[in-house]
């Protein structure tokens, strides 16, 4: 149905409204921090969204790195067209999720050009993980760094109560 | 084997809904910024217009239409082509002015809206006002300036959505002063 294409312009137009906005209302210490942490929470919400809608039919996860293997598979095929190509763990609550060819940095550049400008792409997706797994019962910190483009690595780490 | 093609319908369809629902996020995020509906309503239809600008490229890159010749070609491209290529529907094209500068979008169905009600607060938020800035931009490029405004919402109660589309005049092609010689060589018909 909806084209690929359009959310990708959209999540584009939203970063640049966003940034414009803080940029706009004049508020210089607030900034970054605040744009970033507006864009991961719209995340947030979405993926918990998506993630209700992807998983009504399917049997629950066994344990995390059920989970885990489901988001690297069929929610980020869902989302962004392909698998995440690497997935490391320290079996201790942290993931590293590495997609070498991330959709939404593929129109930026193939190396290190932009690379400052890559983390505003990210914090919606971020917030997208965090969201889908906030709802299959995985508290997180979900965070993104880039140092080639347009690969990126995601850390998850899981928050012990 | 069935699993896997279900997979495939599925990840289109969950496409729209990630776009549906990131629509959704942005509404409501730009509803907590500005006080009124009515400023809203202009932020969805500049950032349309931003989108707009760089859709078309996209769409005449795929869809390889060639220059409409009137307003009445133009509706069908946008109704047939366009709406289908990146929402999936088919509106209707209906209601033409005698003096055939504005015409109607009918549309059954709107992907937008899926999953949303409007609360009784936000009574003057055109919800969908993204999509009246994406067609003015889009036409923009193209050289055609037009007006376009939502006459019927189905969040409003409506039994359809309808977008009235008004042609408002032919724009020149804006190129900086030296090249007005290169110009007459090479702008094609």
């Amino acid at each position: 149905m909806a084209d690929d294409v359009l959310f990708e312009f959209l999540h584009m137009e939203m970063v640049y409204h966003i940034y414009k906005d803080q940029a706009s209302r004049g508020e210089m210490d607030k900034d970054r921090a605040t744009c970033v942490s507006t864009l991961e929470g719209m995340g947030f919400r979405v993926g918990q969204g998506l993630i209700e809608r992807f998983t009504k039919d399917s049997p629950s996860f066994k344990d995390d790195l059920d989970v885990m293997k489901f988001i690297c598979k069929d929610f980020w095929i869902n989302v962004f067209r392909k698998q995440i190509d690497n997935l490391r763990t320290n079996h201790q609550g942290t993931y590293v999720l590495q997609d070498n060819k991330f959709a939404l940095l593929t129109q930026f550049s193939n190396g290190k050009q932009y690379l400052e400008e890559a983390p505003k792409y990210l914090a919606y997706s971020c917030g997208l993980v965090r969201g889908a797994l906030s709802n299959l019962g995985m508290d997180c910190v979900v965070t993104a760094e880039v140092s080639l483009m347009p690969s990126c690595k995601f850390q998850v780490v899981i928050q012990k109560i | 084997m069935s699993r896997q093609s279900n997979r495939t319908t599925d990840s289109k369809k969950m496409n729209a809904e990630l776009f549906t629902l990131t629509y959704g996020a942005l509404v409501t995020q730009l509803c907590k910024d500005y006080e009124n509906d009515e400023e809203v309503n202009k932020q969805l239809d500049k950032m349309g217009y931003n989108i707009g600008v760089r859709l078309i490229e996209d769409f005449l890159a795929r869809s390889s239409v060639g220059r409409c010749q009137d307003f009445r070609e133009t509706a069908d491209v946008i109704a047939k082509v366009a709406f289908k290529m990146y929402l999936g529907i088919t509106p209707s094209v209906t209601n033409w002015s005698p003096a055939g500068d504005e015409f109607s979008l009918i549309l059954e169905s709107n992907p937008l809206v899926d999953f949303v009600e409007l609360p009784d607060n936000h009574s003057s938020l055109v919800y969908s006002n993204l999509l009246c800035g994406v067609l003015r931009g889009a036409l923009e490029m193209v050289q055609m300036a037009v007006d376009v405004k939502f006459s019927q919402d189905t969040l409003r109660g409506d039994n359809v959505t309808e977008i009235r589309m008004k042609f408002i005049k032919r724009m020149e092609e804006n190129l900086p002063a030296g090249d007005e010689v290169h110009s007459r060589i090479c702008v094609p018909c």
